[in-house]
């Protein structure tokens, strides 16, 4: 349905868009006078597009709401409306931005709802019945709902915010997506962080912010963490569970000023595929940088950057601006609308009803129900009688859930209490009249689920009392699924019942995500996913479908890796496009396979692969790796880290001839010449005279010695000699991720090998160890051991045996340091070392093969692959683009 | 040019004539192609077909425009802006199917056919382009 279909002779164009600047005329104009508008419609305008809002719009759609108004929804920040509650795991690199939105321009489009993002409105006229907008238009309503939610709260400490509220450099805030970027952006390369608040939102940006390898302190001005909710002795022992994650806690510190430095213009990157620059930058707004934290006690606390989770102002200014009565939020009655205006509704954090304020989601999913339930007509006696509430902390590793009271109150009240602080549990629930009014679980969260159900709905409780903090000879799960009564909350951040899930695997959904997807359970903070899992089994009878396409080794191809590997192998399928005519729905090709598929046909079919160029990813269609402004990178191989005088002079020399920007000593021990233009790509190969060294590619990439026993005074073992045999012999093979080794001539470990997906130790006797599985990037994972041997040879064949069988198990994409632990050290030490499953030979045969079927690919620069192989593709722009160095 | 004696049909031209003609702002609904540059209805010969490989772009500069025009499989043509909106990319360096570019720098996908992005970027300019008898690549901008 869209509105021009509705409201026959008004302005048709811009009814239909989704997103129209704001700048645009804000409602076709003949419709701007008048009570009663065209279509008999009446005019909704809805101020913030957040969680509240959007929800209240989709209950009143719902309800039929569509034809009784024409909606109208204002956002102040430019995007559709997402999860925020999930930005703690976007911080943490759990989500990506793209998976929390919850409602895209398409949807508003679809719905016929207007929607202008990047809208803030600053006025209200009740008496005219408009509001305006930041830029000066206005629009008329006849039905209000403000849901404008909250702000970060900056404590008045100084140095925190300029005189006009902005925040220096290095200090955010983190309540929205830019917030998330702009943290993100800055926390790269620096060092410490602090974090100003020890509540559920400040552990959960600590833990976030530890993603980006700083360290982290929350200073806390209460002496407890998540004073809230836990009392002191539980506070006490998350504290210690927090600390053993490597966040350092400062309880009631009371901060005195933010030290501040002058301005600092940009910061240093220095990794070669440039990092993700998301929208802020952290940048000082003339305020000067953050770069410490004094106490009242004078002691002080060096950091490079602060974040600031000091709890939330509800944002009132609209109700300000006309007159509504205001205390800490805009004050409502039980149908949620403006107790001094009919006409205007309030849901969400703005909202102060009987006098809470909630800073959660689930009270508003009920709020906004009501208000739809009333707005349309369809339940004038709804009413909001208030929300208990419940609170989990997402940060993995520390379980918290809280309701209720935190310590007894009256001296009748009962309290059971269950503490192990040496396992860091605590449970304890407070019980008045024979009701739950109170309940704490750290540690251990298993029984959350049953708590907040007896909590919220003033369930009977079993007379053992022990039975609340323990499930006791109960085999939980099914039974827990089963018994549930019908309407008992299942999420509680989306507000989804056991009824509605099981109506829905009744509908016919049979997949967990499909369920997930359609009823919104699991989607908010993603504690019940566990339940409605349970649910969805149950309710299915065992006729659960997995969600295939999670396992697909690419999105276009419906087979998960082995099963492809067994029908490319026994139907003969030597090209991408004939793997895509074979096996994919329709035949139908899909770009965002052709690179996976390439790489797995080629560890399949060695030289007999029949190479489509465009199967490839630009970077090996040249055999350099493109950069942010279309040129390329260009690493030649340097086998071990060892060179001679005489490559470094021709590098020199090719570096000046071609006017090579940036020359750089990358972290694999081999020299990078960046910023090289496309068409000179042959020309650079030829002058090297050096072979590819992969530096672009998913693919083996280098050996990183350390000096080793020939000069080193602690070496033990050959490590260059061994490291440039490896390299020699590996390097350029496909893989499905990256493959990084290094081999070090004592446990000293100066190439780092513990970090690596290959790393070899020489150690005393003559003796090598061999770990897999270790990651120095973005994530940090020490390797497993999987073999000690006694000669080079050993290490050589072992090494190949790995790699053969991580580039024919492991997923697209799947670093060694996820299928190691995935797979298991055992299993796969089992059939690397100790031959288990009989395929050591056959491995060893295949990797031989595609050694043998290896071409150096930088001597296409005697004969092109294909026409125009070094063309430009920007033809118009000057490259390179980027600083000379 | 002769209309009737098209080798390979490559008929973008319902979808991206729709924005640019009418050279109206007011098509600033979901569904429409950005209404790029405002050409003259000039046709340019390009160059020959087997200039391009299957399945990947070369790029031509016609006039002050560059434009990527993409061979498919099956030798289908379709003409775009050689630039990404996301930040600069090139577009005649990405990976292509019968429907979507991806660029090659942050993996935005473009409709070929009518420029929109399924990945929430701007959308790119798509051009009429065609392949004359005797194999030439024939743009109408
Ligand atoms: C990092 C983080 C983690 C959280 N985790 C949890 C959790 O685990 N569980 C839980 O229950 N809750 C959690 N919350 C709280 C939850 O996100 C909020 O309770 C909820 O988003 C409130 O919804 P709302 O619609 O009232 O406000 P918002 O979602 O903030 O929406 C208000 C919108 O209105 C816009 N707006 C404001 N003023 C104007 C104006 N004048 N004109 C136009 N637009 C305006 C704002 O830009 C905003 O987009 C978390 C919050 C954060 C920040
Ligand atoms: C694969 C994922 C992505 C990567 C690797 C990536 C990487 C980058 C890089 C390197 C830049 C800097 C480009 C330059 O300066 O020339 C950039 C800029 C940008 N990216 Fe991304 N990006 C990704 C996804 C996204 C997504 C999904 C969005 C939006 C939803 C986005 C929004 C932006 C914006 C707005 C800029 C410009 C920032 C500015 O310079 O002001 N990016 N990105
Ligand atoms: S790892 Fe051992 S042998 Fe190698 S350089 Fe360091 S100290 Fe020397
Ligand atoms: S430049 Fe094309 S996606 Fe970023």
């Amino acid at each position: 349905m869209t509105i021009t279909e509705n409201v026959p002779g008004t302005s048709t164009a811009a009814s239909a868009a989704s997103t129209v600047p704001a700048s645009a005329g804000v409602v076709p104009a003949q419709r701007a006078h008048g009570r009663t508008p065209a279509g008999g419609r009446e005019r909704l305008v809805v101020v913030g597009n957040g969680m509240a809002g959007m929800r209240a719009v989709e209950e009143i759609l719902a309800r039929h709401g569509g034809d009784l108004f024409d909606i109208t929804v204002f956002g102040d920040e430019p995007y559709g409306n997402y999860n925020r509650i999930l930005l703690s795991n976007v911080l943490a690199g759990a989500d990506t931005e793209d998976e929390i939105f919850l409602n895209t321009p398409e949807w508003y489009a679809e719905n016929g709802i207007r929607l202008r993002a990047g809208a803030r409105v600053t006025g209200l006229d009740r008496y005219a019945r408009v509001v305006t907008i930041e830029d000066g238009a206005v629009a008329p309503y006849d039905k209000l709902i403000i849901a404008t939610g909250s702000r970060s709260f900056i404590p008045p400490i100084k140095g925190l915010a300029g005189p006009d509220g902005r925040l220096p450099g290095g200090v955010f805030a983190f309540r929205t997506i830019d917030d998330c970027r702009a943290m993100i952006g800055f926390a790269e390369g620096r060092r410490t962080a602090a974090v100003i608040g020890g509540g559920l939102l400040g552990l959960e940006a600590a833990r976030g912010l530890q993603t980006y390898g700083l360290e982290v302190h929350v200073i806390d001005a209460a002496p407890t963490l998540m004073n809230q909710q836990l009392c002191a002795e539980a506070g006490g022992i998350l504290r210690r569970g927090v600390e053993e994650l490597g966040i350092t806690v400062h309880p009631g510190a009371r901060t005195a000023q933010i030290l501040l430095a002058d301005d600092e213009t940009g910061h240093e990157t220095d990794d070669q595929t440039g990092g993700d620059a998301g929208g802020g930058t952290g940048e000082s707004a003339g305020l000067g940088r953050a770069v410490g934290l004094e106490f009242a006690d004078g002691s002080r606390l060096d950091v490079d950057m602060i974040v600031v989770a000091a709890g939330i102002r509800p944002n009132v200014d609209i109700g300000l601006r006309g007159g509504l009565t205001v205390e800490r939020g805009i004050v409502t009655d039980d149908q949620m609308r403006s107790v001094d205006d009919p006409d205007i509704y309030v849901v969400g954090e703005c909202a102060q009803h009987r006098g809470q304020v909630y800073g959660l989601v689930a009270p508003l999913w009920e709020q906004a129900t009501v208000l739809a339930e009333h707005i349309t007509g369809s339940d004038l006696d709804a009413a909001y009688h208030g929300s208990k509430t419940a609170t989990k902390l997402k940060v993995a590793g520390v379980a918290v859930a809280a309701m209720g009271l935190k310590d007894a109150e009256h001296p009748d009240d009962e309290v059971v209490r269950f503490v192990e602080p040496r396992r860091g549990v605590y449970k304890s629930v407070i019980i008045r009249d024979g009701k739950l009014v109170g309940a704490t679980l750290l540690g251990d969260t298993a029984k959350s689920a049953s708590l907040i159900q007896a909590f919220d709905n003033g369930l009977p409780l079993p007379d053992e009392r022990l039975q609340l903090l323990f499930d006791i000879g109960l085999p939980a799960a099914e039974v827990g699924a089963a018994e549930m009564a019908d309407d008992a909350q299942v999420c509680n951040c989306n507000g989804v019942s056991k009824g509605k899930i099981v109506a829905c695997v009744k509908g016919g959904m049979k997949t967990v995500p499909g369920v997930m997807n359609a009823t919104r359970a699991g989607k908010g903070c993603g504690s019940c996913k566990l339940l409605v899992k349970e649910i969805v089994e149950w309710a299915a009878d065992g006729e659960v479908e997995e969600d295939l396409s999670a396992n697909w080794y690419v999105p276009g191809v419906p087979l998960d890796k082995p099963a492809l590997m067994a029908a490319v192998r026994e139907r003969n399928l030597r090209s991408v496009s004939a793997v895509f005519a074979a096996l994919a729905p329709d035949g139908k090709e899909d770009a965002a396979s052709k690179m996976a598929l390439t790489s797995l046909l080629r560890i399949v079919w060695g030289s007999d692969f029949i190479d489509e160029r465009d199967g490839r990813f630009i970077n090996d269609r040249v055999h350099a790796n493109i950069q942010k402004d279309g040129t390329f990178s260009v690493v030649p191989m340097i086998a071990g880290g060892v060179t001679s005088p005489d490559e470094l002079r021709r590098i020199a020399d090719v570096a000046e001839k071609y006017d090579v920007p940036m020359v750089k000593i990358t972290g694999g021990q081999r020299i990078d010449l960046l910023g090289v233009r496309k068409e000179d790509l042959p020309k650079v190969w030829a002058d090297l005279d050096m072979p590819s060294g992969h530096a672009y590619g998913k693919s083996f990439r280098t050996v990183k010695t350390c000096v080793g026993k020939d000069f080193c005074r602690f070496g033990v073992g050959d490590s260059t000699a061994l490291g440039v045999a490896i390299e020699q012999r590996y390097h350029g093979l496909e893989s499905p991720g990256k493959l990084k080794l290094a081999v070090n001539g004592c446990p000293r470990n100066c190439a780092e090998g513990l970090i690596k997906d290959v790393g070899v130790v020489a150690i005393d006797g003559g003796r090598w160890e061999i770990y897999i599985g270790g990651a120095g990037g973005a994530h940090v994972r020490k390797g497993d051991l999987l073999a000690t041997v006694g000669s080079p040879e050993e290490v050589m064949m072992l090494t190949g045996r790995f790699l053969q069988y991580y580039r024919e198990n492991a997923k697209w994409l799947e670093r060694t340091y996820t299928f190691v632990p995935r797979v298991g050290i055992e299993k796969i030490r089992a059939v690397i070392v100790d031959d288990a499953e009989g395929i050591a030979a056959d491995l060893d045969a295949r990797i031989q093969e595609s050694i043998d079927a290896y071409v150096d690919p930088w001597l296409e620069r005697e004969q092109p692959a294909t026409a125009g192989q070094f063309r430009t593709s920007l033809p118009l722009i000057t490259l390179p683009q980027v600083p000379v160095r | 040019m002769s209309a009737q004696s098209s080798v390979a049909t490559a008929t973008p031209a319902d979808a991206s004539g729709s924005g640019r003609d009418k050279g109206s702002p007011v098509g600033t609904e979901a569904k429409s192609a950005r209404p790029a540059l405002t050409g003259t209805g000039a046709v340019h010969r390009l160059g020959l077909l087997r200039e391009i490989p299957v399945g990947e772009a070369r790029v031509y500069a016609v006039g002050d425009a560059q434009i990527a025009v993409f061979r498919l499989r099956g030798d289908t043509l379709r003409a775009v802006d050689a630039v990404c909106p996301h930040a600069g990319g090139p577009l005649a360096d990405g990976q292509a199917d019968a429907g979507v570019v991806i660029c090659p720098l942050h993996a935005h996908v473009f409709s070929l056919a009518t420029g929109e992005s399924t990945s929430g970027a701007p959308p790119i300019g798509c051009y009429p382009v065609r392949l004359a008898v005797d194999g030439t690549i024939e743009l109408t901008l």
